[in-house]
């Protein structure tokens, strides 16, 4: 095996060793008397678990308790701060046990740390960037990690030889050589750690971060040549070794991205197959990447190589393939176990430096190491990077340079390597430690706490956190045919040429092996757009959700409009009809979701809390049906001018709206357009896997799965009616008016039943019922083969008995609407029927009428309506 | 013939071999059938517009200074000498890049991309996979998302505008050409 580091089992095994001396479990284990005890002392039987339970709490509020501070963190890098407490915590342990018992173990490290963090960097790699910038992540890595190696190898023994170095430091060129490969490879959990907080523009983190991935290869092979040099002494050496060198690094690295993408291909042809049980999806992802590294490790071959290939190979297909809430999983999850490991390991890393034993210091040979390092990582990026030049495209100005020489931070993977060092062969063990110590605190704390002003001093181009609306979306693949046209017409192979080769051998062969075929038929651009529309949404629906005041939002993806007139409707619309949109967006994003779950626990609190108050306006509510008076006049002049207003809205947006859409629908006339229906259906359809705990959402699922039948195999979010469709919108309630049916749960109000819903009208609420239902049908209705009527041309009443007549439903209809034909004009209903209506979205009330008989006589509805509420 | 710096003469060495190979007749002018035999081509959905492009209206020919011209658009942008405000707009600005892509869209000249062209170039670009609906609704979206003046189309100052974020000068330029 390749790297020779004691198993995880005795790693744990070393710490269970001395539990009695830690802080938490001192003394205690003496206390095993005789006899039966009532409670026993189980210590040496949790002892492993729980140990390592208490490191991750201790990690995990460490992580805590940083972030408190915003201005603190802005400034001082977290892994600075993780390197100091593990400083901190080391320096208690050694005084409390004059021992230190904790340290960076290599096996914990190589088999559990550092994989979780390349898994989450494999799999989250965006791959385009990366395959874009292969080639000066290859040259950077390779080249680049061989330079530093060799030059800072045989510098320090220069240096040695001319004395600088004390002679205490016992070694020759082979142990320089070998220290020098295993300090000369950038860090990938280092670089992650400071570059993610710098943000800097996203082609210098692949390059840097990139190469820090792809080093491994290299830095493997140079450590396991120069350890096997160093056993059987340099003057054995043959020249066939040197080529056994070089042809194990081309098996090493070729043979670990081999392994990666065969365990990429498996895995997403696994996850072909589990629609059944999705449960298990983010599980075989992470088992499979997982695999991927132990099975490079277990044939000695580069694992970080095979972790990441196999994340970036299988990302695409995996995330198309597994479900909604799969993916949500495994990216929580892989960012949590990532984050937590970077954790342990800077705080180890910190308790591993309080150590007796690896105070070997020699200050020539750190001195000259840090000197070292620095000025070849330098000198190399220059030089590696005025070849590059020639060759790139978008060539690495001297800023970028720049930053990718002071990027160069060595880390934990260097600490473990040195560790690992047999002490016997290599006699200089402790000074290449403690050395390696300090090279780690140097880069990650002094670089990483001046990189930032760095950057922001050179003015580097910062990452846009924006995410690419529809239109670059299109046009940016338009770009690419264009330039694979480019170079077929001006014959050359170049990158887009071989780029187009690839996407057609995935489209025809890859893809229909490893992707679902209901998958497979859809387009990318028609997921992108999904995705933007859905983030939009998400985005409305948080402002909205928070800001129920502020009329105007901004749309991410439409960052460059100063002004949004639809967007005020959409806030409506997704206020009005809501629920059902937003929980089907919960479910795609965690955030609201758990927001929302809280809100509607806020609501069952409040409604227990406010249950008078709510009485009191019941029965007022009541009271005022009984007896039709001033109040009823007073309330209905309410509603009027509510009404007003609506049609107003509605009236412009809808004219807007026909302008807009007139030529369309005459061009597809006959062809109902089903849109806005599959947006609803699509948002039931992830709705009814949430939905389960929300038992008084169920009548909305009901009444839109009825929808969703219309077009029952493609659910389809689309939120986006709402943004497309400048809805009309009625007064919009509050969010606590809306989210009222939730307090069904507690039993105030009957579930709500499309039958009762309908039933517990009153006969004088039908009016404001159905022109609920009215507006909102020409919210949810096709543009049909007939346009809607504008509303305000024609009356509301005979506007929808016109329309009514085109479906099933809505002739339905009928009978309830004449039931309470009124005068056209103004629509005076009281204004109950709004905190009826408003609460259902539109496909409930669809359903809810349909399947509602002709209304009861009205001293029934009148005496049902208000109690029932 | 005077090249007003498109490209370098190393190019034009270059590119001149390829005029040549591709001009089976030798004419001395290319057809949209010399483009046509260009086998990659025919695969590439939007491959047709591009030789379109390098037609100008009216056009059946193209001849050798108009086919570098056009190419030259591909350029990537100089950054070692920085513009001359008294030298006309160089064909690999930023701008020209755009307009290339923007008559890409743009079949009918008549500076706007409406609907119905958006929807061609989309049917083209994703082939079967989507149904018309989608395609539809994807081209309401980005008209939508790009219409500034409400006209129900993209001019090329909304399609200027809608791409302003992104670099064109990375992604409209092809390396040789340097």
């Amino acid at each position: 095996p390749l790297r020779r580091y004691a198993s995880p089992g005795i790693a744990l095994a070393r710490s269970a060793e001395e539990p009695s001396a830690t802080t938490e479990d001192g003394g205690e284990s003496h206390r095993h008397g005789g006899g039966f005890q009532m409670v026993q002392w189980e210590w040496s039987y949790v002892q492993t678990p729980y140990i390592i339970a208490i490191w991750i709490l201790v990690a995990s509020v460490a992580k805590i308790l940083f972030h408190f501070s915003q201005r603190f963190t802005t400034v001082v890098p977290e892994s600075c701060m993780l390197i100091l407490l593990g400083l901190v915590l080391g320096g208690i342990v050694l005084l409390t046990s004059k021992k230190q018992l904790y340290q960076l173990e290599p096996g914990l490290f190589f088999l559990f740390l550092l994989p979780t963090i390349v898994g989450d960097a494999g799999y989250f790699m965006p791959a385009r960037l990366f395959f874009d910038n292969l080639g000066a992540i290859l040259l950077y890595a390779v080249v680049g990690t061989l330079w530093n190696a060799f030059c800072t190898g045989f510098c320090l023994y220069g240096v040695k030889l001319l004395g600088v170095i004390d002679q205490k430091v016992q070694a020759g060129l082979m142990e320089f050589l070998l220290f020098g490969a295993l300090i000369s490879a950038v860090d990938p959990v280092a670089v992650l750690a400071v570059f993610e907080e710098v943000h800097v523009n996203e082609t210098l983190f692949i390059i840097v971060f990139g190469e820090s991935l792809l080093n491994d290869a290299v830095t493997v092979v140079l450590y396991k040549v120069y350890m096997s040099f160093v056993e059987v002494g340099p003057e054995n050496v043959q020249t066939a070794d040197y080529f056994k060198g070089v042809a194990s690094f081309l098996i090493v690295s070729i043979g670990g991205t081999m392994v990666g993408l065969i365990f990429a291909a498996l895995l997403a042809f696994i996850t072909r197959f589990t629609k059944k049980v999705r449960i298990i999806e983010p599980l075989l992802v992470f088992l499979m990447v997982y695999l991927a590294y132990l099975t490079a490790e277990l044939f000695s071959l580069s694992a970080i190589l095979s972790m990441t290939f196999c994340g970036i190979g299988c990302n695409k297909y995996v995330e198309a393939n597994i479900s909604q809430k799969s993916r949500t999983t495994v990216k929580y999850t892989m960012k949590t176990l990532a984050s937590i490991a970077e954790t342990i390991i800077f705080i180890f890393l910190g308790i591993s430096a309080v150590d007796k034993s690896k105070w070997a210091w020699d200050t020539g040979l750190i001195s000259c190491t840090l000197i070292f390092i620095f000025v070849f990582r330098a000198l190399g990026v220059v030089m590696q990077t005025w070849v590059l030049n020639w060759f790139r495209l978008v060539p690495l100005d001297k800023i970028d340079q720049v930053v990718m020489s002071y990027g160069g931070l060595r880390g934990a993977v260097a600490f473990a390597l040195v560790v690992l060092l047999d002490a016997e062969r290599v006699p200089a063990k402790d000074y290449f430690v403690a050395t390696t110590i300090i090279v780690v605190f140097f880069t990650v704390m002094f670089q990483g706490l001046t990189i930032k002003p760095l950057v922001n001093w050179l003015k580097v181009p910062r990452a846009t956190n924006r995410k690419p609306t529809i239109n670059e979306e299109i046009h940016e693949r338009a770009f690419d045919h264009c330039l694979t046209a480019v170079e077929d017409i001006a014959g050359l192979n170049g990158y887009h040429h071989w780029r187009d080769k690839w996407e057609q051998f995935d489209k025809n062969y890859l893809s229909k092996l490893l992707l679902r075929k209901s998958v497979y038929r859809k387009s990318e651009l028609w997921e992108v757009y999904q995705k933007i529309n859905i983030r939009d949404a998400i985005s409305v629906i948080d402002q909205g959700g928070n800001v129920l005041t502020s009329a105007r939002l901004s749309l991410p993806s439409m960052a460059s409009r100063a002004s949004f007139p639809e967007v005020t409707n959409v806030t409506n619309y997704l206020r009005e009809n809501g629920s059902g949109v937003c929980l089907d967006l919960q479910v795609i994003d965690n955030v609201p979701g758990a927001k929302v779950e809280e809100e509607s626990e806020t609501h069952h609190f409040l409604a227990g809390n406010l249950y008078k108050p709510r009485r009191r306006y019941q029965s007022h509510y009541s009271r005022h049906f009984m007896t039709v008076g001033d109040h009823e006049r007073q309330d209905r002049e309410i509603f009027q001018r509510n009404m007003k207003s609506r049609m107003e809205t509605f009236k412009t947006t809808r004219h807007k709206r026909h302008s807009h859409k007139k030529d369309r629908s005459q061009k597809k006339a006959g062809i109902p357009k089903r849109n806005d229906w599959i947006s609803c259906g699509g948002a039931s359809g992830v709705e009814d896997e949430k939905g389960e705990h929300l038992e008084p959402e169920k009548e909305e699922d009901v009444g839109i799965t009825f929808v969703a039948r219309k077009v029952p195999d493609t659910p389809k979010e689309r939120p986006k009616s709402g943004v497309s469709e400048p809805s009309m919108a009625p007064p919009s309630p509050t969010c606590s008016e809306r989210n009222l049916p939730w307090k069904g749960g507690i039993g105030t109000l009957p579930v709500c039943v499309s039958m009762e819903a309908t039933k517990i009208i009153p006969i004088d609420l039908q009016q404001a019922w159905n022109q609920s239902i009215s507006s909102l049908e020409s919210l949810a209705s096709p543009p049909g083969p007939v346009e809607p009527l504008h509303p305000a041309s024609a009356p509301l009443q005979a506007g929808r008995a016109e329309e009514g007549a085109l479906s099933d439903q809505e002739q339905e209809l009928q009978p309830l609407m004449s039931s309470s034909v009124r005068p056209p004009g103004p629509p005076p209903p009281p204004p109950l029927a709004q905190g009826l209506g408003r609460r259902r979205n539109p496909c409930v009330y669809l359903r809810s009428l349909v399947t509602a008989p002709p209304p009861g006589s009205e001293p029934l509805a009148r005496s049902r309506g208000p109690t029932q509420l | 013939m005077n090249w007003p710096l498109y490209v370098t003469p190393a190019h034009i060495v270059r590119l001149y071999d390829r005029f040549e190979a591709l001009d089976k007749e030798k004419t001395g002018h290319l057809r949209p059938q010399d483009f046509g035999a260009i086998n990659r081509l025919a695969m590439n959905p939007i491959g047709d517009r591009i030789i379109g492009a390098f037609f100008s209206p009216g056009q059946e020919t193209v001849d050798f200074h108009s086919f570098v011209r056009i190419l030259a658009h591909f350029r990537p942008a100089d950054k070692k000498h920085p513009k001359d405000p008294s030298m006309p707009e160089p064909v690999n600005s930023r701008t020209s890049k755009l307009k290339f892509a923007f008559q890409l869209y743009d079949q009918d000249k008549d500076g706007k991309i409406s609907r119905a062209e958006l929807l061609q170039v989309l049917r083209s670009m994703l082939e079967m996979q989507v149904t018309e609906e989608q395609l539809e609704s994807i081209a309401d979206r980005t008209i939508q998302e790009a219409d500034l003046d409400k006209d129900d189309a993209i001019s090329f100052e909304e399609f200027r505008k809608s791409l302003e974020k992104v670099n064109i000068d990375h992604k409209m330029s092809i390396r040789f050409l340097r």
